[in-house]
């Protein structure tokens, strides 16, 4: 193709994203724009398939029937998440096992807040309000972004979210409203989960290497910080109605802006996160690629049983 | 008949979705492929679901207060009356679909004889778990012939398994006394009737699936009379652990 066509192509694909169209899997696009998506896509699902781990931990010391269920359906969800979200990604030109390969070598991130450890069964409750609310805050804008597929798959996803995170508000209020031993259950799960909730937006705008592209393609909507803002300006008052208290002393809310003012996030904290050494960093991997090693027998029979059945009816054919 | 007879009849029937349900819950997050661990759970869900429509019946016919969730987290390990088979461990894929299996055929055909129970809940529990355990048994029957049928490894892992379970498959046909005064009122289900059906659907699976239905002579048993293996007590302080921790609260 020579360059002019390749301009003109440019051109037509830039006016589609501007009239809101969305670009289709066997739309022309760039080679940045499809590669930009497989990270961001990738990246998403990873996230949904080890954030399954840290409430997965839960499931069979659930403390009743309803809630057991309740976590098992949840976390099946973000299976679904996952599932459908690879698909979305697969429609760029990835197969799945490259994907997961690069999830399994390191080279494809997922959402750090999964690195940190779910000890007590608030912990639940702080991952259903905290890291789904947050996530929903990051997804919603997502239903409109321009890549169909991915747009199509986080339609669902939100819908799902949502209720994940009225589900863990609602184990919140329970335990708020329970024991003393209950609500200090709460309050600790708050303490551990908030700062790490906020980090989980981003780093801040200055920071942040792909914003201002990432918004041309409506991959972002908003950035980092007002997004942030936006859980904090939703968060605070949920927490206050369940007299649970949020563990930022310089919280405050500021009348002039219209926001609450908040204190500083302890980003070295964040990075060492993303680098690889949070507390259930190598926990995380270590049970992901295990589950795939030891589950390769059964995937090669899976294939070896397709394929004899279709040899079979190949000789039945002739 | 007394109530008592009725709730023992249901624990031998519940406790086994419990367990099993327990046990495919410990697989979440960890299957092979997000679609076998998605169908793990939806098993894990529908036994759960069946779990607590029996034990909300046994928390009416108790009364006193009980809850489905006092009946399922706050018995001794000797209370628990589900058989040997469910209770067995996760050791690999193949154990998970053999356990499934050799499950699955029994349940579907004890569903199908317990909705003409006279008694009309358990009659509507059972016909409304069978749409669910047919769904179970087709899904572990196939994977039975995928492994079966598949590579050398996942044949020979797979016929370790039903080597291994196979012991456990007569105790699914043993009527304690209980069970025998149930059934005389027409309640209960004569599970001894099953046998010849369960073992010959098995087998023609088994052989379907190239692999070699076991012969041996002796079996275990101890379930139904809530003697159970060693790894029960484990298998319980996870599924206790909350209730025992934090007693008499809501959650």
């Amino acid at each position: 193709m020579s360059e002019k066509e390749i301009k003109n192509l440019e051109e037509i694909f830039e006016q589609k994203i501007a009239r809101d169209e969305k670009i289709e899997p066997k739309d022309w696009m760039p080679e940045k724009y499809r590669k930009t998506h497989i990270r961001q896509i990738s990246q998403h699902a990873h996230s949904e398939i080890v954030g399954m781990l840290p409430e997965g931990n839960w499931i069979t010391r659930a403390p009743s029937l309803r809630r057991k269920v309740a976590l098992l359906a949840k976390v099946q969800d973000e299976a679904g998440h996952g599932l459908y979200l690879y698909s979305a990604c697969e429609t760029l030109g990835i197969s799945r096992d490259e994907l997961y390969n690069q999830l399994h070598t390191g080279k494809a991130k997922y959402s750090s807040i999964f690195n940190y450890p779910t000890i007590t069964w608030a912990d639940i409750g702080a991952i259903g309000w905290l890291v789904d609310g947050a996530a929903i805050i990051n997804q919603v804008p997502l239903c409109s972004t321009s890549y169909g597929p991915y747009a199509r798959a986080m339609i669902r996803v939100c819908k799902e979210e949502s209720f994940h995170q009225r589900q863990g508000f609602e184990i919140m209020m329970t335990l708020a409203n329970g024991t003393p031993e209950q609500k200090e259950m709460a309050q600790d799960a708050l303490n551990r989960w908030w700062w790490p909730s906020l980090m989980m937006l981003g780093p801040t705008d200055a920071e942040s290497v792909h914003t201002a592209q990432s918004m041309k393609w409506k991959l972002k909507r908003k950035t980092n910080d007002e997004l942030r803002q936006q859980f904090i300006d939703q968060t605070v008052p949920q927490a206050d109605l369940i007299g649970l208290t949020v563990p930022d002393p310089d919280l405050k809310w500021n009348e002039e802006t219209g926001h609450y003012d908040f204190g500083e996030i302890d980003w070295e904290e964040f990075w060492q996160v993303v680098k690889g050494h949070g507390p259930c960093n190598k926990e995380r991997m270590n049970a992901r690629v295990n589950a795939w090693e030891k589950g390769e027998w059964v995937r090669d029979a899976a294939m070896a049983y397709a394929k004899k059945q279709e040899d079979k009816k190949l000789r039945e054919a002739i | 008949m007394k109530n008592e007879n009725l709730v023992q009849y249901i624990y031998g029937i519940a406790d086994n979705a419990l367990i099993l349900g327990q046990r495919l819950s410990e697989l979440c997050g960890h299957g092979p492929s997000l679609e076998t661990d998605i169908a793990g759970t939806n098993m894990a869900l529908d036994l759960l679901g069946q779990t607590r429509s029996y034990y909300q019946y046994v928390a009416s016919l108790v009364g006193e207060g009980k809850t489905e969730d006092d009946i399922a987290f706050l018995r001794t390990e000797r209370q628990y009356k589900n058989v040997l088979l469910v209770e067995q461990p996760n050791r690999h894929f193949g154990y998970v679909i053999a356990r499934q299996f050799l499950f699955d055929v029994f349940h579907l055909l004890l569903l199908q004889e317990l909705q003409r129970s006279e008694d009309e809940t358990l009659a509507a529990i059972a016909k409304k778990g069978i749409k669910e355990v047919s769904y179970h048994r087709r899904f572990s029957s196939d994977w039975i012939k995928r492994l079966g049928d598949g590579t050398e490894e996942s044949h020979q892992k797979v016929q370790e398994a039903i080597n291994d379970l196979w012991r456990f498959t007569d105790e699914l046909f043993h009527m304690t006394e209980n069970d025998m005064i149930v059934a005389d009122e027409g309640v209960g289900i004569d599970v001894k009737q099953l046998r010849e059906d369960y073992y010959r659907i098995v087998k023609e699976v088994l052989e379907e699936a190239t692999l070699t239905v076991p012969e041996i002579k002796y079996f275990q048993k101890g379930g139904k009379q809530g003697i159970h293996g060693e790894h029960m007590g484990y298998l319980l302080s996870d599924l206790q652990y909350m209730q025992r921790t934090y007693p008499n609260m809501k959650w």
